[in-house]
């Protein structure tokens, strides 16, 4: 543990932000300006991961293992989030015969 | 104060049956084969009177006056406690011998006189209905049970005069009955609502044990009177709210028979007998009841003696004869009331039946003028009916005469103008009951086609009975100048408390009926000599009158005033509102509101289109805004 820790600080802590930052981006872009669902799902993992990334980056620095603990959890959730989400991808399929989000418009009033 | 009468408990019996037939009648009225619903529903009540004359008996062998029958607790609310109780005393007991005695006759003359009707299983189901509620009005043991049936007997009576409701004017008929009776009724619940501030309680036997401590016309004791008598006026059609009455007449003959002539008109009076104790503390409310009935009384019979109409004759005769109850009611001489309101519901009641076989008999037609010679056509119409109108004219042995006699006799011992007026009136009576019987029987036939012919025996055996009973109905009251002993006023005097007057000696009275006697004579002599011997015939219709008479076909224009003072301002506003208030000012506030919400759900919506980036888009640019706003500060 302690060497973990130790080799994670000896990367300055503004690189670790940069990075979850631009992986933030590229994935909230995604999610934005796609219309493919499973890019769309990919990127929301992608954004989740950044977080990750980022909340073991300071646990790191803070050297409070709470955090890196936490990221299991996130991990656990994400996993159930995709198996939802991919689920609901295959009635997508199976029902309009794409994967397209502006198809799924009929979930108003 | 009473111990149990053992078999006293058989009195949720008398209301009971009627509900049944009510409900096999009322529910399963379309199953039921055609006139099934007469049968069933004459049978009830004809076991409803089979136990209230067991029910005679049982108290009269408990050799006690009166009896509590309990049936649940109705109303308990912190220290309110109103139980759903009957009072089985000798008030109450002629009051159900009368209604089902009178009520089965009726509802099996019904069977014949209504065997054409397609609707006529809902007729007797309808009839059941009043004939329980009635039973509920004069058996329940506190005012509030009193007034349940008190409004049973208006619904039903609203019911059964729009009956055939095809007709407007019928509907029209119903509605003022109805309207006239809500008018009486407000006056009565404001009454149980003094009573029950004042007492604490709505129990006849826990409000007179409180009232009979009380001061002689103290203020609220006569407000309280005042007030019930406001509704006893619309119930039982006194002035000032008496013109409902011979509207009714729209209804079907045995309807006016049972309910506005023997039963439910006189609900008042048998309201205010039972409040005797109370009234006997208002002297001031007997004689604004003495004054109502004696007026009712003239103008009443003034009215009858130009009406053409065969039932609106006897309606004016009804209204008038409830004004002479009201006279003894005013007197105090509340026995006398009930009496004559007895003998009253066999007589009026045998009128009614006798006139609804004429009409029967002459399919449909009501108009006096038309009708004449049915004496030999119709024997035994012509019999009863002649029986009935000597006993409402007061021709002794006749049950009218003891009663009527009473009253008049009560008049003449609190002051002579009354007996005279009294009398007056009586003679009026005589008068147009007998010019009604000429025009009806004698002569000759005026209506051509028609060939009368005396009615099935359904009918008249219930005629024949009725007759026998207006025949002998007053030796049960038979005072002691004719040897008798007053067995009915005694039987009462447990129940109500007549006051009691300075007797006149027996040679005034003898003086007195002498003289009614001979006047009664003269008069029939007069109608006799116009309307058989000179054959005259009322006027046609729309001929040029006199003051007078114009003023009395017209019925004192009295329906017209109403008119004039309640109807067209009521619907002049009515009219205002509507057209100003109502359609500019509340429609438009409500529409808008509807129309503004509307407006703003089509501006929304078009956020919500269902696409899915969009709704991103605007999480995004919610959460960066969010993010902003919370970096800026």
């Amino acid at each position: 543990m302690k060497d973990i820790s130790s080799a994670i600080q000896l990367i300055p802590l503004e690189h670790y932000i940069l990075l979850s930052v631009a992986l933030f981006s590229i994935g909230l872009m995604g999610v934005l300006f796609r219309r493919n669902t499973i890019i769309i799902l990919m990127c929301i993992e992608l954004m989740f991961n950044s977080v990750n990334l980022l909340v073991t980056a300071f646990a790191a620095y803070h050297s409070d293992p709470s955090g890196q603990v936490f990221v299991f959890f996130i991990m656990i959730v994400a996993a159930a989030e995709v198996a939802v989400g991919l689920s609901i991808l295959v009635m997508m399929k199976r029902n309009v015969d794409s994967v397209d989000i502006n198809l799924l418009n009929r979930l108003k009033w | 104060m009473v111990g149990t009468i053992p078999n006293i408990n058989l009195a949720w019996l008398v209301p009971a049956f009627p509900l049944i037939g009510f409900l096999i009648t009322g529910l399963a009225g379309k199953r039921l084969k055609h006139n099934q619903g007469g049968i069933i529903a004459s049978a009830m009540i004809f076991l409803s009177f089979i136990v209230s004359v067991v029910l005679f008996y049982v108290l009269r062998n408990s050799g006690q006056d009166s009896a509590t029958v309990t049936l649940f607790n109705w109303i308990a609310v912190g220290n309110m406690n109103i139980p759903f109780a009957f009072l089985i005393d000798h008030l109450s007991l002629t009051m159900m011998l009368v209604v089902t005695g009178v009520g089965s006759l009726i509802h099996i003359y019904s069977i014949g006189y209504m065997h054409d009707d397609e609707r006529v299983n809902s007729f007797f189901a309808q009839m059941n209905l009043f004939t329980f509620s009635m039973l509920l009005l004069v058996m329940g043991a506190n005012y509030l049970v009193l007034f349940i049936g008190w409004e049973g007997v208006g619904l039903c009576s609203y019911l059964l005069i729009g009956f055939w409701f095809r007709n407007p004017a019928f509907n029209y008929a119903a509605r003022k009955a109805f309207i006239m009776n809500r008018i009486g009724d407000l006056g009565f619940i404001l009454g149980i609502i003094l009573l029950f501030f004042t007492f604490k309680s709505v129990s006849f036997s826990e409000i007179f044990a409180q009232a009979s401590l009380m001061h002689t016309g103290g203020p609220i004791i006569t407000l309280i009177t005042l007030l019930l008598l406001v509704g006893a006026v619309g119930k039982s059609a006194q002035i000032p709210l008496y013109t409902w009455l011979p509207d009714a007449m729209a209804g079907p003959t045995p309807v006016s028979a049972l309910i506005h002539a023997a039963t439910m008109v006189t609900a008042g009076i048998y309201m205010i007998a039972r409040s005797s104790i109370l009234y006997n503390l208002a002297p001031i409310t007997l004689n604004v009841i003495t004054a109502i009935g004696l007026t009712t009384a003239i103008v009443a019979a003034i009215i009858g003696l130009r009406q053409n109409d065969i039932k609106k004759v006897l309606a004016y005769s009804t209204v008038s004869q409830l004004g002479y109850m009201f006279l003894a009611l005013g007197l105090g001489a509340y026995s006398s009331a009930i009496f004559h309101l007895t003998t009253h519901a066999f007589f009026k009641a045998l009128l009614f039946l006798g006139a609804g076989s004429i009409i029967h008999a002459m399919g449909g037609e009501q108009d006096i003028r038309k009708m004449g010679g049915l004496r030999k056509k119709m024997p035994i119409t012509y019999l009863t009916f002649l029986a009935a109108t000597l006993a409402i004219s007061g021709i002794p042995p006749f049950s009218g005469f003891f009663s009527k006699d009473m009253i008049l006799s009560k008049a003449f011992e609190h002051n002579v103008i009354l007996y005279i007026l009294a009398l007056g009136g009586a003679l009026l009576t005589c008068f147009y009951m007998f010019r009604l019987l000429y025009l009806v029987f004698f002569g000759q036939q005026r209506l051509a086609g028609a060939n009368p012919h005396e009615s099935p025996k359904v009918m008249t055996i219930p005629l024949i009975i009725l007759g026998v009973l207006s025949v002998f109905g007053g030796f049960l009251n038979i005072p002691s100048l004719f040897g008798g002993n007053l067995s009915f006023s005694n039987f009462l005097q447990s129940a109500v408390f007549s006051k009691v007057s300075e007797k006149i000696s027996s040679s005034t009275e003898i003086g007195l009926i002498i003289l009614s006697l001979v006047l009664l004579i003269l008069v029939i002599g007069i109608a006799y000599r116009t309307y058989v011997r000179k054959a005259n015939l009322p006027a046609e219709d729309g001929l040029p009158m006199t003051a007078w008479s114009r003023i009395v076909t017209n019925k004192f224009y009295i329906d017209k005033t109403y008119t004039v003072a309640f109807e067209k301002p009521y619907s002049t506003i009515s009219n205002f509102l509507f057209n100003k208030v109502e359609t500019k000012v509340l429609n438009p506030i409500v529409d808008g509101i509807g129309e503004a919400t509307s407006r703003m759900g089509a501006l929304t919506r078009k956020l919500q289109r269902g696409n899915m980036s969009f709704y991103f888009f605007a999480m995004v640019a919610g959460i960066l805004l969010f993010i902003v706003f919370i970096l800026t500060i």
